[in-house]
């Protein structure tokens, strides 16, 4: 990987995929590392489609727009696959990371990735609604992100998790969630 | 020591105002409001800073307020943005010409009409003739750095100018980024207690603010305000030499990236700037000696020093994310009177990107380098002005 990683997020409003990105970009900062997390902002509607962007690199961050050719593309709502192109400016070696439930071989299918394009798939929302009872798929897919990339350690991953739902959850959320990240860490499949 | 952190530009400023935690703040809680006040409201309800707020029903209100809290001898802040500012257009003049030294980040976005939100620098520059001094910034932490410096100057003894400080909307203020606070009690040091000139507060010496002055003095007032915009460059000057003692990072009157040997040059406000410096990079790698001249302070312009750093280049091109209509960029007016004064000058073009939102992309200042370097080869300059990114 080159050394500034690019991620692009897709969600749909109301799923956290803007936290998820915060969150990451927290986590990153650890070794001296520069970030940026950003959505592209629109007016904001519960189910809308929406788009978030990471940038984390050794060095000075001074790009100022979107992300247009993603190393890392994180899916955290499948039926986007049918609606967008979550493909568009992707390179060679971009990495896919979907929640779904669907094999990631027939995902595979379905993108048209390449050989040198990985695709991985992670039931994000099933493992939300087992460990804290709602489809609140971002930390589930943060734990999959953090295990594909290897960007940071998952206890780094969990130490954050626990930070920024500290602010605003019960524990018992807070339990789910970090429960959840682990297991979205744990249960990747690659095809 | 600093403290590393990822924040939004809206959240580095509000922090850097707590850390100054100024006696009085105009709060319209409503859009065009950004979260930056609501975030300084927080820091009042949680007993984190001392401030009055006075929450208005307007912007208009807002700076009226500001001028009253000011005058009676308070150190006064507040924020704005886009229509705000717009609304406040009447009362800046004031807080200006009564010499009041108001602080106030702006978070740049479009004006209406038609109706939209998101980043564009129309609204500052329809503040440029107010009086006020503006000082621009690309990121989050020059923001910040940016905020804290602006006490210092606007309050300073021979200056006591409002100051805006400038953000670009969404792009800088809503998106998080790494950056370093300073600590809180290096902030307070460096801008230092606040020191009252004429308060009307000081009720044994009574006198009047905004007095009525017809064509016996009126002329001479607004030189005045003219010759203290002058002196106000070297207090800019002065103010970041002590900071980048404190904080290690350096500020002038604008930034020069890879401009000393540079044939080629944009000169661009803000954000785009940092997406273009990577551009010029990739340029310098294929031997093209491109730069850039990134201005800070606005307001006073600085005309001879931009001249001089730019005096040697074949071909510039100004970027503005503004526009005159009928007219060239507001930025462009600026460059261009600078550099008529020299004896030879490099050819200059216009390009208006990014009003609105629309992004500014690395393609877009590959194209305008492409173009300047065309022209620095004796190609022909074909059009003045030109929009760039523009749908067909």
């Amino acid at each position: 990987m080159s050394e500034t990683t690019e991620i692009r997020w897709h969600g749909r409003g109301g799923q956290g995929t803007v936290t998820a990105a915060k969150v990451l970009a927290d986590a990153c900062l650890s070794g001296g590392r520069h970030v940026q997390a950003f959505p592209e902002y629109g007016p904001e509607r519960a189910g809308a489609p929406l788009r978030a962007y990471n940038r984390i690199s050794a060095k000075e961050l001074r790009m100022h727009c979107p992300v247009l050719n993603p190393d890392i593309v994180s899916v955290v709502d499948a039926t986007l696959l049918d609606s967008i192109n979550i493909a568009e400016g992707s390179k060679e070696n971009t990495v896919f990371i979907i929640n779904t439930t669907k094999d990631p071989k027939e995902v595979r299918q379905k993108l048209k990735a390449s050989d040198k394009q990985r695709v991985v798939t992670v039931d994000a929302t099933k493992i939300a609604i087992d460990c804290f009872g709602r489809a609140l798929p971002n930390s589930p897919m943060l734990g999959a992100l953090c295990k594909v990339t290897g960007l940071i350690s998952l206890d780094h991953l969990l130490e954050d998790v626990r930070k920024s739902f500290g602010k605003k959850f019960s524990q018992k959320v807070i339990d789910g969630n970090l429960d959840a990240t682990r297991r979205g860490y744990e249960e990747v499949h690659e095809g | 020591m600093a403290k590393v952190v990822a924040v939004t530009g809206n959240e580095a400023v509000a922090n850097a105002l707590r850390q100054v935690n100024p006696d009085v703040c105009g709060i319209y809680p409503i859009t065009p409001q950004t979260d930056m006040m609501q975030r300084y409201a927080s820091f009042i309800s949680d007993g984190k800073v001392d401030t009055e707020a006075v929450l208005v029903e307007s912007e208009h209100s807002s700076m009226s307020a500001c001028i009253g809290a000011s005058a009676a001898g308070g150190r006064v802040v507040t924020a704005t943005s886009s229509q705000g500012l717009a609304l406040m257009w009447e009362m800046l003049h004031i807080a200006a010409g009564d010499r009041l030294p108001i602080i106030m980040p702006v978070v740049n976005r479009a004006l209406s009409a038609p109706l939209n939100i998101h980043g564009d620098h129309s609204d500052a520059m329809g503040a440029r003739d107010t009086g006020w001094i503006q000082i621009w910034s690309e990121n989050g932490q020059e923001a910040y750095d940016n905020t804290i410096q602006a006490f210092r100057i606007g309050e300073h003894m021979d200056i006591r100018l409002p100051v805006m400080v400038c953000m670009d909307g969404f792009i800088i203020s809503h998106s998080i980024e790494r950056m370093e606070y300073l600590d809180d009690p290096e902030v307070k040091n460096f801008v230092g207690p606040f020191k009252n000139l004429y308060p009307l507060l000081d009720l044994d010496k009574p006198k009047s603010y905004g007095p009525l002055i017809l064509t016996d003095l009126y002329h001479e007032y607004k030189r005045a305000q003219h010759e203290v915009m002058l002196k106000t460059k070297d207090v800019v000057l002065e103010v970041a030499k002590d900071f980048e003692k404190l904080s290690g990072r350096k500020y002038g009157l604008f930034e020069s990236y890879r401009l000393e040997d540079a044939d080629i040059a944009l000169v661009i406000l803000n954000s785009a700037a940092g997406t273009s410096k990577d551009v010029i990079d990739e340029f310098r790698g294929k031997g093209i000696k491109a730069g850039l001249l990134k201005p800070r302070l606005f307001r006073p312009f600085p005309y001879e020093e931009v001249a001089e750093a730019l005096k040697n280049t074949k071909a510039v091109c100004v970027m503005d994310r503004s526009d005159s209509f009928g007219g060239y960029g507001p930025l462009f007016m600026e460059i261009s009177s600078a550099l008529y004064q020299l004896k030879q000058k490099p050819a200059l073009i216009n390009k208006i990107y990014g009003l609105g939102g629309r992004d500014y992309l690395p393609s877009h200042a590959e194209e305008v380098l492409q173009e300047l370097h065309e022209i620095a080869q004796g190609g022909k300059l074909k059009i003045i002005k030109e929009y760039i990114g523009v749908r067909e």
